[in-house]
């Protein structure tokens, strides 16, 4: 209760660096009809500020560090806040509306580290993942030999369940090694779609590069863990006879990687979709312009937001699940034909 | 379409982030946990086989005495028909023993009146012959005065032992 306060009471600081700023380029945007699209991709994208509400000619924006690395200029930051001017424009570097950075010479090639929404919402995500799981540990000291309290009894179920229903299951002998990794991942991926559901969230996991790197990672230790049976079903196929070769081991190959690559597109579609759909059925009140449209949209928007809260949950068990079934081939033993025989 | 291009500045603080946090967790959180969790398991474990190895014992000690109950009256009836027959054996034998000594004593008895006898018999005998060789000691000592009175004398004289 006392580490939900504290959370709490640095949420509440964080808003503090809310500001309010005029911004002349979206004043004259807000004249303009109201575009749908455009409202749902703003709000699914990464962006470079905070931006939680805009009333009237004020955003309510959390300015956030642009870092650039310059070939020309090495390091430059600042914060985002200084791109709120009238051609947003800052020390050479133009921001478009597209959320894109561009040096205001042609030559000049530059690469955007900034901390973006994103970016921020990950290093603030990563915080609540260290903080609550060492404290959650810390637990296991003070209750050895005794039964779960606190947060650790909400936790360790959980724990439990990716240890027995999902590593121990899938994986087999040699789970054990591959705990901390999917642990990590559910829990990241968890904590992060629920962070995505907060009003002003981002949408860190419907993020393509985000579920890229974490694919990737799955698809590293799955190759540098597989074992000779693993390359064996790659490279030798039992049961595929010597003429089909050619033609299974090219597919085999392709199957490496499209396995990881559904793992990103799986997480990245059900996330943003889950976000376009509640946005665009918000969206119907300002389509129609009329507050009664909100009497149909709102309860589905709620029905959503409670779905979404599963999906959730689900997408985190299932990208897990799915990292653990890749790993148990890589580290599945070799079974002899008569084996497979009898077993079926 | 920039909602499927992965940014190279997510692609690299997303790689950092999640890889610090990897490490941390895996140090500070996972292994701790995980550790934890063996050890309670394996205690508690530990304690319901013990629990039931308890069980087991308590009752193979159960049975055990039970056993040992029925042994023990099965022992006490043994003993009691055994104490029985020596008890119905001694007073068999006693009476066998009393009984032979009877006849014993029956037989000796028998035996030492008809030896009594048998001597007494003997010593008639005796005293008849030593009676007869008086009596003729006598009849030859009265030189046979006259033949009426010897065949009195005889008479007389056998009279005599008859009575005695």
């Amino acid at each position: 209760m006392n580490l939900l306060k504290k959370i709490i009471f640095s949420l509440i600081l964080l808003t503090g660096f809310i500001s309010a700023q005029a911004s002349e380029s979206h004043s004259s945007e807000s004249t303009e009809e109201f575009k749908p699209g455009e409202m749902i991709l703003h709000h699914i994208m990464d962006a470079h500020e905070w931006h939680f509400a805009s009333v009237g000619n004020y955003d309510y924006v959390i300015p956030l560090p642009i870092i650039i690395y310059s070939e020309k200029n090495g390091l430059v930051y600042f914060m985002s806040s200084e791109f709120r001017n009238a051609k947003r424009e800052f020390q050479g570097y133009h921001l478009d509306h597209h959320e894109h950075i561009h040096s205001l010479y042609e030559s000049e090639k530059i690469y955007d580290l900034s901390i973006t929404k994103n970016v921020a919402s990950l290093l603030l995500s990563a915080l609540i993942l260290i903080i609550v799981f060492t404290t959650v540990a810390g637990y296991y000291s003070v209750n050895e030999g005794k039964a779960p309290t606190g947060m650790q009894s909400f936790f360790e179920p959980i724990i439990v369940f990716v240890r027995d229903d999902v590593a121990k299951n899938v994986i087999g002998k040699k789970y054990e090694r591959y705990m901390p990794y999917l642990l990590t991942v559910f829990f990241f991926i968890w904590v992060n779609n629920m962070l995505g559901l907060l009003p002003g969230g981002a949408n860190l996991t419907g993020n393509i590069a985000v579920t890229m790197v974490l694919a990737i990672f799955t698809f590293i230790i799955t190759t540098f863990t597989g074992n000779k049976t693993y390359w064996g079903h790659i490279f030798n196929t039992p049961g595929v006879p010597l003429a089909l070769k050619p033609l299974i081991i090219p597919i085999e190959i392709v199957g490496m990687f499209t396995k990881p690559f559904s793992l990103m597109v799986r997480l990245f579609a059900n996330i943003t979709a889950g976000h376009i759909i509640i946005l665009s059925l918000l969206g119907l009140i300002f389509i129609f312009k009329s507050i009664f449209a909100s009497l149909i949209s709102l309860p589905f928007a709620i029905f959503m937001s409670f779905l979404e809260l599963f999906v959730a949950l689900l997408q985190a068990y299932i990208f897990t699940l799915l990292t653990a079934m890749y790993f148990g081939a890589a580290v599945e033993e070799h079974h002899h034909e008569h084996e497979k025989h009898s077993s079926h | 379409m920039d909602l499927v291009t992965p940014q190279l500045g997510l692609i690299f603080w997303q790689t950092i982030t999640f890889l610090i946090v990897f490490i941390l967790l895996a140090k500070f959180a996972w292994n701790p946990i995980l550790s934890g969790l063996k050890e309670r398991e394996l205690t508690i474990e530990e304690s319901l086989e013990s629990a039931k190895k308890a069980k087991e014992e308590m009752s193979l000690l159960k049975s055990e005495n039970e056993k040992l109950l029925v042994e023990a009256r099965q022992e006490r009836d043994k003993i009691l028909k055994m104490a029985n027959e020596t008890a119905s054996q001694i007073v068999n034998k006693a009476k066998d023993e009393a009984q032979t000594e009877a006849n014993k004593q029956f037989e000796s008895a028998k035996a030492s009146i008809i030896n009594e006898k048998n001597a007494a018999l003997r010593e008639v005998e005796n005293i008849t012959a030593s009676l007869s060789l008086q009596i003729a000691e006598k009849i030859l000592k009265k030189e046979l005065t006259s033949d009426a009175s010897q065949l009195d004398l005889v008479k007389q004289y056998i009279k005599e032992t008859h009575l005695n």
